[in-house]
């Protein structure tokens, strides 16, 4: 159960104010207008921003403070998911260990991880010699092996074409299956959230609002949602 | 856009002008032709008046400290660490006019240098069976020298470019190494270890970290903007991974920053093999570096065996060059 207790996050006008508790293993978008905080509602629970009021709390413990690498979550960004210079292989293996050492059975399970995501064989390569899907796929076997109890995306697949995108977000729902995390999912079209998610967040006006039914929101949107959605 | 680069890249330049030292020396400096940075040479050298030659050192650093006084009034702020921009598209080319002018303005500095250059092979292809076996150990003293300030400039270049990569315009820092030219340091350092130790003993390691200091500047401009570039595109997935310290440092900055830091080592590497500055203060006569031996030999009239020594001086320092570029781009295949 992750909980954001009184959240606070002041930037220059900008202002962002989260008080609400996600479910552990629940499925949730969150979705706003453009510029209205998604991203840092993201940011704030992954340890790259720290609030200036009140407190994130996971499972009981108060991890406002604790470093993004030691934090239950697994993120994935708008860009920039793999490292170039490494392999397929090294990029999942990170996952697994942060300096690379990795034992026999370790590899193992980075192999299996790219079978899983249906890039068996491509572990020697480097991701420039990987497609714009292919490299989605190669980011969400890091996750997989992550096996953090809550998956953050920010909007990975938004530079893929529609069908791609389908086809990554049916890979994301058999990878929490597998693995019973929750999801935390920044998207700008509400049929990504009705598709994958029970649960969504409104952020808007300042304000990142509590979990609620993802069919209930989209059928009788608020003002300021049906704005956005025109 | 030139309003902010063109004063800062004056006082670089005003800086290294007035530290000048080399060609005055070489060319023969006197009374009527003497530098602030060759007076403190001949204030140290030959009258071994170490308060003269700090006094010097102190108008010197005034005289470069107004200097960028001046410039970070006019420069506007932000000066440092812009760039990183792509391909610039050029509208302003107009005309043949322009054009020529650029054209006749780089051939002449192409020319200002080639000639020298040319000359030196032609004398000193002839010069190298005369050169002494002196001048091969001078050789290999430079080569240490250079590999050593090479890496120690890597320590130093690397903490700075991290940390400017969080807060613009800490690279100035490097700037002091400019400001404060070679024998200023050199003469500071002088001392600062006289009344613990005897200076001409450590000429070497001081040569070498004079040279380091020295490059610094260049290194910084070069390594900035790609520590930057790492630091904002990879931050932060590094930073989820929990990829941290020394093994960040091992398997994400140094890989991603391979070309920039060889770039950064040749040039380091190159400057510190030709650099006569520091080692004309504090060697005694059976040390030398190359730049130095040679110097010796154009003073006892030696031209053959001189030039032979510029020709090695010359093959030594672009290699070396070329050999750290070289490695920076290999395996390049992404």
């Amino acid at each position: 159960m992750l909980t954001l207790d009184g959240v606070v996050l002041r930037q220059g006008d900008f202002s962002l104010v989260a008080d609400f508790t996600v479910e552990a293993g629940a499925r949730v978008a969150v979705i706003g207008p453009s510029g209205a905080g998604k991203s840092t509602l993201l940011s704030l629970i992954a340890g790259f921003l720290q609030p200036d009021a009140g407190r994130v709390i996971w499972q009981g413990r108060d991890i406002t403070t604790t470093v993004p690498g030691a934090r239950p979550v697994a993120m994935l960004f708008q860009d920039n998911n793999l490292f170039p210079h490494l392999t397929v292989a090294e990029n999942v293996g990170l996952g697994i260990r942060p300096d690379l050492r990795l034992s026999q059975e370790q590899r193992g399970r980075v192999e299996d991880a790219l079978a899983r995501v249906g890039l068996a064989g491509y572990g020697a390569r480097k991701p420039a010699a990987l497609s714009g899907g292919q490299q989605s796929r190669a980011a969400l076997a890091r996750v997989l092996v992550q096996d953090r109890p809550l998956v953050l995306l920010d909007e990975p697949f938004a530079a893929l074409g529609p069908a791609l995108k389908a086809e990554m977000l049916d890979l994301v729902e058999a990878v929490l299956d597998e693995t019973g995390a929750g999801l935390l999912m920044v998207s700008h079209d509400p049929a990504d959230a009705r598709r994958i998610a029970s649960e969504t967040i409104l952020v808007a006006e300042g304000r990142a609002e509590g979990p609620v039914a993802t069919s209930d929101l989209l059928d009788n949107p608020p003002p300021v949602l049906r704005a956005y959605l025109g | 856009m030139l309003r902010r680069t063109v004063p800062l890249a004056a006082v670089v330049i005003f800086a290294l002008c007035i530290s000048s030292f080399t060609v005055a020396l070489t060319l023969g400096g006197g009374p009527g032709a003497t530098t602030v940075e060759l007076a403190i040479y001949e204030a140290f050298h030959f009258e071994f008046d170490l308060g003269r030659a700090a006094l010097l050192a102190s108008v010197q650093i005034v005289l470069v400290g107004m200097a960028a006084l001046l410039a970070m009034r006019t420069s506007v702020a932000e000066g440092f660490g812009a760039g990183m921009d792509r391909v610039v598209m050029r509208w302003d080319c107009g005309g043949l006019g322009k054009v020529s002018l650029d054209f006749v303005s780089i051939a002449g500095a192409c020319l200002f240098l080639l000639v020298p250059i040319g000359m030196v092979v032609v004398d000193g292809a002839a010069g190298l069976v005369k050169m002494p076996v002196q001048v091969w150990q001078a050789g290999f003293v430079s080569l240490c020298v250079s590999l050593a300030s090479t890496g120690i400039m890597l320590g130093l270049a690397l903490p700075i470019a991290l940390a400017a990569a969080a807060w613009r315009g800490f690279e100035a820092v490097g700037l002091l190494g400019i400001a404060a030219s070679p024998l200023v340091i050199g003469v500071g350092l002088f001392i600062v270890v006289f009344p613990i130790a005897d200076p001409f003993a450590l000429a070497l390691p001081i040569t070498a970290l004079v040279n380091a200091v020295m490059a610094l500047p260049f290194a910084l401009r070069i390594l900035v903007g790609p520590v930057r570039d790492v630091v904002e595109g990879y931050g932060r997935l590094s930073g989820t991974l929990g990829i941290e310290g020394w093994v960040w440092m091992r398997l994400i900055l140094l890989p991603r920053l391979k070309g920039p830091l060889g770039f950064a080592a040749g040039l380091a590497a190159a400057l510190s093999m030709g650099d006569l500055g520091v080692i004309a203060l504090f060697a005694d006569p059976e040390t030398a570096t190359l730049p130095l031996q040679m110097y010796r030999l154009m003073g006892s009239y030696q031209m053959e065996a001189a030039a032979g020594a510029a020709v090695l001086l010359l093959v030594s320092s672009f290699g070396l060059f070329w050999v750290f570029d070289r490695g920076g781009r290999s395996h390049v295949d992404a």
